[in-house]
């Protein structure tokens, strides 16, 4: 049993090394968060859940494309599968745009929408590098996971962490879980398992996701950025505005020239054709 | 950043019509405002009809852009939302400056009360009305601070689409100076063709005639530089498509009217600056061409991303 104190970061550590998609953190969301979910789809694999969006805050993703023949001997290619989720970045996409002040942090480091104060700009939607957040049809918000805000209120740990049989979703204090996921590490590079790798345990993607993942493949592969391409809205920022202003300069030169050089026309004038179309 | 190394797992905003419109107005409105108060800081009274009729289009053109962005809400009657924080324990002023979005809405309110003052002025000027408050210093002073917001709301909702992680809106910095330059193209074109038709507004036209002729190549050299920021993210292909490529299309065909001079009236002036005579005919065609041009460049980048 996690303690869960107000002031300290909490978050997930997914281990998808042993994650078996058996979805039962998707639906333990569904059941603590009242998310009737959508239509499934039928796809070409095994994902009937799709992405993540207003209703389905965890998404187990399925990557089941590889090839039938085993890699060697003893060596069954297994699926990769994922059970994704809002990453609650430290530096956060979506909470750095919101125009309202609905996105916030919570006393337990968490990113939290409050659904009485967003409006439904979308903003956050455009601004989230992981495609998490989406209006919801009824209430007419911006959703996502909430980290269980209100279980973690009431002292119990988030639905989904719960639910999971394989404990490849973790939830704890975020210090604690970086160690217990660099162990992990360890563990798997000490059994020849060198694919393994965490992705934002530290702070090179958004400053530190309090949501962080082992994942046995490039991260691109889970639809994830590398940390290259982690970067934040507000980077667009100085270079936008600097354009318009140049734009805007430019403008202002280019009008007064017009203005001016009319006044130093010369006349060459007759009176064909003299305004008669023009009144 | 190599060749195709941007990647994007972002979801589409489903920013469509009402805020493709909301562009289209704005970038009017700005661009109308703005060429009415430079027309009125240069200081010739000839001008005078054509700063009048600048500052009405730019508050008509204005009027719809609150409407389209309220409708736009997800709840709409939570507009007020933008300007208010109305989080417990946190009721205050929500400003962001480094949110185009937050700032955008502060800037339309602002920008409002400049547009609702200029109209009331032009109008009352029109009908043979003094207005001694707006008269020197003051007035001046007016032109300078609404037309630089002009500008900004003109040009600010580029920058609000870079502001994201959307491919090809997060890969390029052009898109505030491109949607600025494209709002003055089509304002300039739209003011040449009304002053045009009064008779007192000839030597107006004749000026922003040649500038219908500037802005377009600045809005030409913008579109040069949105391709180049996209090249080395791999996304060109999907800004410009199929079938996205036949917006592009419209929104060329939009910038030669003012690269050929259609836009601009025949018109020469005697030392007085009078207007003494024109040959035009196609100046409501040009200015049409040249508004569905505006229109097109805005769908194309925001469309071919969604």
């Amino acid at each position: 049993m996690v303690d869960i104190t107000p002031g300290k970061a909490y978050g997930f550590f997914t281990d998808t090394s042993v994650c078996i998609g058996c979805k039962a953190c998707e639906v333990a969301c569904k059941e603590w968060n009242q998310l009737p979910g959508n239509e499934p789809v039928f796809g070409d694999g095994y994902d009937n859940t799709g992405s993540l969006d207003a209703q389905n805050w965890r998404h187990v993703q399925f990557h089941d494309n590889v090839p039938d023949t085993a890699a060697g001997a003893g060596q069954g290619k297994a699926w990769l599968m994922m059970s994704d989720v809002c990453k609650h970045c430290k530096n956060a996409s979506c909470l750095e745009v919101c125009p309202t002040g609905a996105i916030i942090r919570t006393e337990f480091d968490t990113v939290f929408i409050q659904p009485d104060v967003c409006n439904g700009c979308r903003d956050c939607i455009a601004a989230c590098p992981y495609g998490v957040i989406e209006m919801d049809e009824k209430s007419k918000v911006a959703q996502k996971c909430t980290l269980c805000y209100d279980r973690l209120q009431g002292g119990m740990e988030p639905a989904c962490a719960k639910a999971c049989p394989t404990q490849s979703i973790q939830f704890g204090p975020v210090i604690e879980l970086r160690e217990r996921a660099q162990k992990r590490l360890e563990t798997l590079h000490s059994q020849g398992v060198d694919e393994a790798r965490l992705y934002g345990a530290d702070d090179s993607v958004y400053g530190g996701l309090n949501a962080f993942f082992l994942l046995m493949d490039e991260p691109e592969r889970y639809k994830l950025p590398n940390a290259e391409n982690a970067v934040l809205p507000s980077r667009n920022n100085a270079k936008g505005y600097l354009t318009t202003l140049v734009t805007g300069a430019l403008a202002v030169l280019g009008g007064l020239i017009a203005l001016r050089r009319r006044r130093a026309e010369p006349v060459a004038a007759t009176s064909e054709g003299v305004t008669d179309d023009a009144s | 950043m190599t060749l195709a190394d941007a990647e994007h797992f972002v979801r589409d905003p489903d920013w469509t019509w009402y805020i493709l419109f909301y562009f289209f107005f704005a970038g009017l409105s700005g661009g109308s405002y703005f060429l009415a108060s430079l027309m009125r800081l240069n200081g010739n009274k000839l001008d005078a009809p054509a700063v009048r009729i600048g500052y009405y289009v730019a508050f008509f053109m204005l009027l719809p852009c609150p409407v389209l962005l309220t409708l736009d809400l997800g709840k709409p009657l939570r507009f007020w939302h933008m300007l208010v924080n109305t989080t417990p324990g946190d009721v205050g002023v929500s400003f962001k400056y480094w949110s185009p979005m937050s700032v955008g809405a502060w800037a339309l309110v602002v920008y409002g009360g400049f547009a609702t003052v200029s109209f009331l002025e032009a109008w009352a000027r029109g009908r043979g009305r003094s207005v001694r408050l707006m008269e020197g210093f003051l007035g001046k002073l007016w032109a300078i601070v609404g037309g630089l917001l002009a500008l900004f709301i003109a040009g600010y909702t580029g920058v609000l689409l870079s502001v994201s992680n959307q491919p090809v809106w997060s890969d390029t910095w052009a898109l505030g100076g491109l949607f600025l330059a494209s709002g003055l193209s089509g304002s300039a074109a739209l003011l040449a063709w009304l002053v045009h038709r009064r008779r007192d507004g000839q030597a107006s036209a004749v000026a922003l005639g040649r500038s219908e002729r500037f802005f377009p190549l600045l809005e030409l050299a913008l579109i040069g530089i949105f391709v180049a920021t996209l090249i080395p993210a791999g996304t060109l292909g999907q800004a410009f498509g199929f079938p996205w490529f036949l917006l592009w299309a419209v929104a060329f065909i939009g910038l030669l009217p003012g690269l050929a001079g259609m836009a601009r009236p025949r018109v020469t002036t005697d030392s007085t600056g009078a207007a003494v005579a024109t040959r035009s005919g196609m100046l409501v065609v040009a200015a049409f061409i040249v508004l569905i041009g505006v229109l097109a460049l805005r769908a194309a980048v925001i469309f071919s991303v969604q």
